[in-house]
């Protein structure tokens, strides 16, 4: 995504979307009639109560999930308008997902889950390393590139999934809950990290969770309640 | 190749489940080979018969007797070039359980209407000069440690004059097959010295070998032969050499229905046991594929790695199996009663096939199963 792709005021524009799940014969609103602009290069805090919505509109954002009804747009792109296999790629070139609970291949090692995203790209095996000996350093975990998942605490498993979030150097960072499984140490940590990736090399982050001290890293914060916003998206 | 180590550390993630799924993979593909070689052995002697040759027997059946002068009126038919004869002897070396076919012949007809025998020189002018002379194929001779000098007593259903049914013989030969598949179990031995020492059935054979001119024109010239015989005392059945064995064979049954049935019923249940430790591999593994979605791998990708998955496994099962095989069967027959047995080169190649069709059917419905996961739900499975 080019800064002018992002020049007409936001990096990712939801325009008026509702999202609405089916159960059965019953009919779910999760999200009703909603709007959100996100400045480039701006770290925000998405906070509710559970089932407000919000890893629903993470999803949405991150092209994991399609809108019942309006637009999301990421980069200047219409995300909800490409097909399964171009948003795959998309994601592929856009975007790094950080989930609460790492997800982290627990059969690989730090690095060889870091060097997945890099497999769907063209570059060679010796370019791969090098990525991902960059990521690894970006997060501190350069000496436990050898370690499996299951070796490895909480906050280190949560810098390896932040590394393979950042391996392909994303414009967006999506970040679920990435404090909710990890002590106050810990958990800080991963905000400074977070908080370092947005400064220091300009990613877009944007964190769902339901930690105020987490929320008070980010520079701006929304609050969503019954699937819609409840303070003004563009503060 | 760069999606190996992921697909690889998959496998590895149970090792027990994946250990006793290959073993059984591997024991389906060992039952493969060893089939593989029996069918080889009871059918071998069809797809070598020669395209030349003709088998003319009693019409009633084989154990009749034709009489030798048979062998005249045949050469004259046109179409034929040569005729000789055989009788089955039916000797027995020490122990009813130690059965080889042995068949008194006249050598120089017999070597010259069968090339595929295969005796060094000297040892033919042995043969030739050697009245109580045989010539022994390479596998009995090595069943029984026999060697060129040795002289071999055999209990035969005929009687000599002297009311004596134990034949001596001097093994003056030992002969090897020009093909992979030529039979080299039996013993082949003098007519005249058997006709002249035999109590009784004196000028009669077992059946006669005929080679023809052309073998485009066989069926024609083995009706011309029939015609020759009809209302004789002896009529005839002549029918082409890949005819008569292979009614030889069916009269143990329709051996490939057989071995097809086994080793359908076999990889049947192999596809069950492998496709359901897929599948379960597959439902152990939803929030992966998930993630592997997420970070942007395409439906088509996350297939594909199951299939390849699922086909590794399979594949690798099959070919440690068709080699253990192999190695096995290559050791020789254990029975020692089978007149060939290898694992013919066809097979390998079938084998590889059923095991790659092994793989994409076990992992077919674990990747369709894949394919239609939804990241988002799937995500939440982790």
């Amino acid at each position: 995504m080019s800064e002018n792709e992002t020049s007409n005021g936001a990096l990712v524009r939801v325009e008026g979307v509702e999202k609405v799940f089916h159960r059965g014969t019953e009919d779910i609103h999760v999200l009703a009639d909603l709007s959100l602009r996100v400045p480039a290069r701006e770290f925000l805090a998405l906070m509710g109560p559970s089932g407000s919505g919000k890893s629903t509109l993470l999803n949405l954002i991150g092209g994991l999930d399609r809108p019942t009804k309006g637009s999301v747009t990421v980069g200047g792109e219409d995300i909800d308008r490409l097909s399964d296999r171009q948003l795959a790629r998309w994601r592929a070139r856009h975007v790094g997902f950080v989930f609460q609970l790492y997800n982290l291949m627990p059969a690989l090692s730090a690095e060889r889950n870091v060097e997945l995203p890099l497999l769907l790209t063209h570059l060679s095996k010796a370019e791969r390393k090098k990525h991902v000996e960059t990521a690894l350093a970006v997060v501190g975990l350069s000496n436990r590139a050898k370690h499996s998942p299951r070796t490895l605490s909480g906050g280190e498993q949560q810098r390896v999934g932040i590394a393979r979030a950042i391996v392909t150097d994303p414009t967006l960072l999506l970040c679920d809950e990435p404090t909710g499984d990890l002590d106050r140490k810990a958990g800080d940590e991963i905000l400074n990290l977070l908080q370092a990736l947005n400064r220091e090399h300009g990613k877009t982050i944007i964190m769902v969770t339901h930690d105020p001290h987490a929320s008070a890293r980010a520079a701006r914060t929304v609050y969503l309640d019954k699937g819609q916003l409840g303070s003004d998206p563009v503060k | 190749m760069k999606f190996l180590p992921l697909i690889w550390s998959n496998l590895k993630r149970k090792k027990l489940r994946t250990l006793l799924t290959l073993l059984s993979i591997l024991v389906a593909f060992v039952l493969f080979g060893f089939l593989s070689a029996i069918k080889q052995a009871l059918t071998g002697g069809v797809q070598l018969a020669g395209a030349d040759r003709l088998i003319v027997r009693h019409k009633v059946s084989i154990i009749q007797l034709l009489p030798e002068s048979y062998k005249a009126r045949m050469e004259r038919i046109p179409g034929v070039v040569l005729a000789t004869y055989q009788t089955w002897f039916g000797g027995i070396y020490q122990d009813p359980k130690n059965f080889f076919m042995q068949n008194p012949v006249v050598p120089e007809e017999f070597l010259d209407i069968h090339p595929e025998i295969v005796l060094p020189p000297e040892q033919k002018k042995a043969w030739l000069q050697t009245r109580t002379g045989a010539i022994v194929g390479r596998k009995t001779a090595q069943r029984f440690h026999w060697k060129i000098g040795d002289k071999v007593p055999l209990l035969a259903i005929w009687s000599q004059k002297d009311g004596n049914r134990t034949w001596t013989f001097d093994i003056v030969g030992i002969y090897d097959g020009s093909k992979k598949g030529t039979d080299t179990t039996p013993m082949f031995f003098r007519y005249d010295y058997f006709d002249e020492a035999r109590a009784d059935a004196k000028g009669q054979v077992g059946w006669f070998t005929i080679r023809v001119k052309d073998p485009a024109r066989a069926a024609e010239t083995a009706k011309l032969v029939d015609q020759e015989f009809e209302n004789s005392d002896a009529e005839t059945k002549a029918e082409p050499e890949g005819a008569f064995a292979q009614a030889w064979v069916s009269q143990i049954g329709n051996v490939e229905l057989i071995v097809a049935a086994i080793l359908g019923a076999v990889f049947f249940t192999i596809l069950l046991v492998t496709g359901n430790t897929m599948a379960q591999a597959v439902r152990e593994r939803t929030g992966e594929l998930g993630v592997l979605k997420a970070i942007g791998f395409t439906n088509a990708q996350v297939v594909s790695l199951v299939l390849i998955e699922s086909c590794l496994l399979a594949g690798l099962g099959g070919v440690l199996g068709l080699t253990l095989a192999w190695l096995v069967i290559s050791r020789g027959d254990p029975t020692g009663i089978l007149p060939l047995f290898y694992f013919p080169a066809h097979d390998w190649f079938v084998g590889l096939g059923i095991s790659l069709a092994l793989g994409l059917a076990t992992g077919f419905f674990p990747a369709l199963q894949a394919m239609r996961l939804r990241v988002a739900d799937a995500l939440r499975r982790m």
